[in-house]
């Protein structure tokens, strides 16, 4: 136990209470140091970095309407289309409460994927930092499980057809595929079952995980410290400190960041409430059109299509027919000619490399497209967890990369919108090309990043973050 | 922590053991307890009970006419064909995956397992939804080149999700997201224009 602080008696209330309550309860002294006061975060911030401080915000925004809307809403299939209903029509400011949040969960989308973006290009899943990158893929993961859970609660056509598609996905694994859809379905069909269980996940256990990951990212992060735009570590045993050993380029993130933060905050309100109060369907992207049809077991609507945040991976599970099967075989054979002609290894490990592409092939052959494309479409996730490995440039931030990656950077951002378009688009051949060349472009980008990103001359690295007093 | 070990001569192994088989004991205790929750995951006896047979009359059903009955929460299709829409059974069969519904993952039953996969020719029996995911596949009875569909398209159903199409017998054709034809559901005749879908004669 900490020493007990005495204080004079003729302090000021105030003061009395605080040193009260400090030696009852420092952990929350010391943390308000640690994670605030005096955590230091580089001087050189700019725009990008304001996506994480935002996505608190969206996530404090869900979690608050989304519990008045549970005060109104009936997680039964014969009543939840019409409670929602009630909370638009009769419930009052319910409409307000509840474009909230169905515009929060796009917001919530929008500034998770910039966010992410900001750590590709300044490298900032990069040692020390890989811990913090893991567990913000897996928020990403785990926010994907809530939204799509929560866009089956208003039960209407998108949202029965769409849970109806997703956990028919699960049915595609082989041997226990149907097992596992009928015990996430909990009945033959998608169901009251399935909708109240959905409900049940996406207000209690999915948001508790989210909030624990969220937690974990936050502490691995100060445990590291933050990254910047110059990927320079302002922490390392060779940066510049002062007296006191606190770095010279970095800042408290309380009052500084806080107040730099409010700034984003504001712009970022000006935009969602203007979308909340002026374009609350945001022309069918934010909510589709036929989910305002209640939902019917035996008709389909003639065009079923993911939300827009879906549906880049989306693409990539139709682009896998079975005609795309052979490419893919393909390329595994190819993979693994170049690992066995190009890479100087110990034998026994190129045995084992042709010996899993021979496997590997004949399994791609031996069952369905439909699985491999749950597989590409579960994969085009999970590979993100690995960029931290994948990336072999001598340099983290984009700025000291050569020149050719920005434009490689530039092409990976105009695929990965190509195939968000196409995925809310009827299936056309075309598409159904286009969306191929695009999911080998997407695998590709990281799948050959440990070659790629060791080309071509990095400039050279400045000491100190680049920043301009103002 | 450090000197509470600080000898490690001074461990007591015949504790230790008791303390790994104490945890191994608190792990079983643990993934037994886990399985009644699981298990609550599993379709109740009211969704069980619910697949029970259904009957329909097809007196009034006109050909080229279709209607949609609910069992087991899926839509069931009886839909008595033309002529024409018999005819082009034949015609589409070199484009079809698996004219002869030889594959497993929805078998069908012995009495449909021939061109037309229906006990009465004309009469189709299937299950509206699509092999691959699910969704129900809308009707293109037209024949002729319409969007989404190819030139020589001889009237089928088109499914809306991912563009799998099928002929007039709910038989898949080739190079399609969808793996199997479309389900028929077990069923038989009460009489000459009752029909009972969700059993038949050998059950």
């Amino acid at each position: 136990m900490a020493e007990f602080k005495e204080i004079s008696p003729n302090a000021s209330a105030g003061a009395k209470l605080t040193n009260w309550f400090e030696n009852r309860f420092p952990t929350a002294f010391d943390a308000y140091r640690v994670h605030m006061s005096e955590y230091y975060a580089p001087k050189n911030f700019n725009f990008w970095y304001f996506f994480g401080s935002l996505a608190m915000l969206v996530l404090v925004i869900q979690i608050v309407t989304g519990i008045f809307l549970v005060m109104h809403y009936k997680p039964d299939a014969a009543l939840a289309f019409g409670s929602v209903e009630y909370i638009m029509r009769d419930v009052p400011w319910g409409w307000l409460v509840r474009y909230m949040h169905s515009t929060g969960a796009s917001a919530f989308f929008v500034v998770v994927y910039l966010h992410m973006f900001r750590g590709l290009i300044y490298g900032s899943y990069r040692k020390p930092r890989e811990l913090v990158w893991i567990f913000g893929c897996a928020i990403f993961l785990v926010l994907m499980a809530e939204a799509f859970m929560g866009y089956l609660l208003p039960w209407g056509q998108m949202s029965y057809w769409g849970a109806q598609v997703i956990v028919n996905l699960f049915s595609a694994i082989p041997f226990v595929g149907p097992d596992l859809a009928l015990l996430i379905r909990g009945d033959y069909v998608v169901g009251d079952a399935t909708l109240n269980r959905f409900f049940s996940f996406h207000v209690i256990a999915v948001p508790l995980v989210l909030l624990g990951l969220v937690v974990a990212h936050l502490l691995a992060l100060h445990e590291v410290g933050s990254n910047n735009p110059d990927g320079v570590e302002i922490k390392g045993p060779d940066a510049p400190k002062d007296a006191n050993g606190k770095p010279l380029d970095g800042i408290p993130f309380h009052p500084y960041y806080t107040v730099h933060d409010i700034l984003g905050v504001s712009v970022f309100l000006m935009v969602f409430t203007a979308i909340v109060f002026f374009a609350p369907e945001f022309g069918g992207y934010f909510l589709e059109y036929n989910n305002f049809i209640p939902a019917d077991p035996l008709k389909t609507p003639a065009h079923i299509a993911p939300v827009w945040y879906f549906t880049p991976f989306y693409s990539m599970l139709r682009a896998i027919t079975s005609e795309m099967m052979y490419a893919l075989i393909a390329c595994v054979v190819l993979g693994a000619v170049l690992g066995v002609t190009k890479l100087k290894l110990p034998s026994l490990f190129k045995m084992v490399v042709v010996g899993g592409a021979v496997v590997l092939s004949a399994l791609m052959l031996a069952i369905d497209a439909k699985f491999w494309g749950v597989v590409v479409m579960g994969g085009a996730v999970i590979i993100l967890f690995f960029l931290p490995w994948l990336d072999n440039c001598p340099v983290k931030s984009i700025r000291y990369r050569p020149d050719w990656h920005k434009y490689l950077y530039g092409i990976f951002v105009i695929n990965f919108v190509i195939l968000a378009y196409l995925g809310v688009q009827p299936p056309s051949p075309i598409g159904e090309r286009v969306s191929q060349v695009g999911t080998l472009f997407y695998f590709g980008f990281f799948l050959l990043m440990p070659w790629w990103s060791r080309l071509g001359q990095c400039k050279p690295v400045p000491s100190r973050v680049t920043f301009a007093a103002h | 922590m450090s000197d509470t070990l600080a000898d490690k001569s001074q461990m007591d192994p015949s504790k230790r053991t008791w303390l790994i088989a104490t945890g191994c004991a608190g792990a079983v205790g643990g993934v037994a307890t886990a399985i009644p929750f699981v298990s609550t995951f599993q379709p109740s006896e009211k969704a069980k009970a619910a697949g029970a047979a259904v009957e329909v009359d097809i007196s009034t059903l006109k050909p080229g006419e279709k209607v949609t009955v609910e069992w087991r929460g899926k839509p069931v299709w009886i839909m008595r064909r033309t002529e024409e829409q018999l005819a082009t059974l034949e015609k589409v069969e070199g484009q079809l995956a698996d004219p002869n519904s030889d594959r497993k993952a929805y078998p069908t039953p012995e009495y449909a397992k021939n061109r037309h996969r229906s006990i009465k020719p004309e009469v189709f029996v299937g299950v509206g939804i699509c092999s691959h995911l699910g969704c129900s596949p809308s009707d293109k009875l037209t024949p002729g080149p319409q969007p989404s569909l190819p030139d020589d398209w001889q009237g089928g159903f088109l499914c809306p999700c991912h563009g799998s199409t099928f002929d007039m017998a709910g038989r898949v054709f080739k190079n399609k997201p969808a793996p199997d034809n479309l389900e028929v559901p077990p069923h038989m005749y009460l009489s000459d224009s009752k029909l009972l879908i969700g059993e038949d004669k050998k059950a």
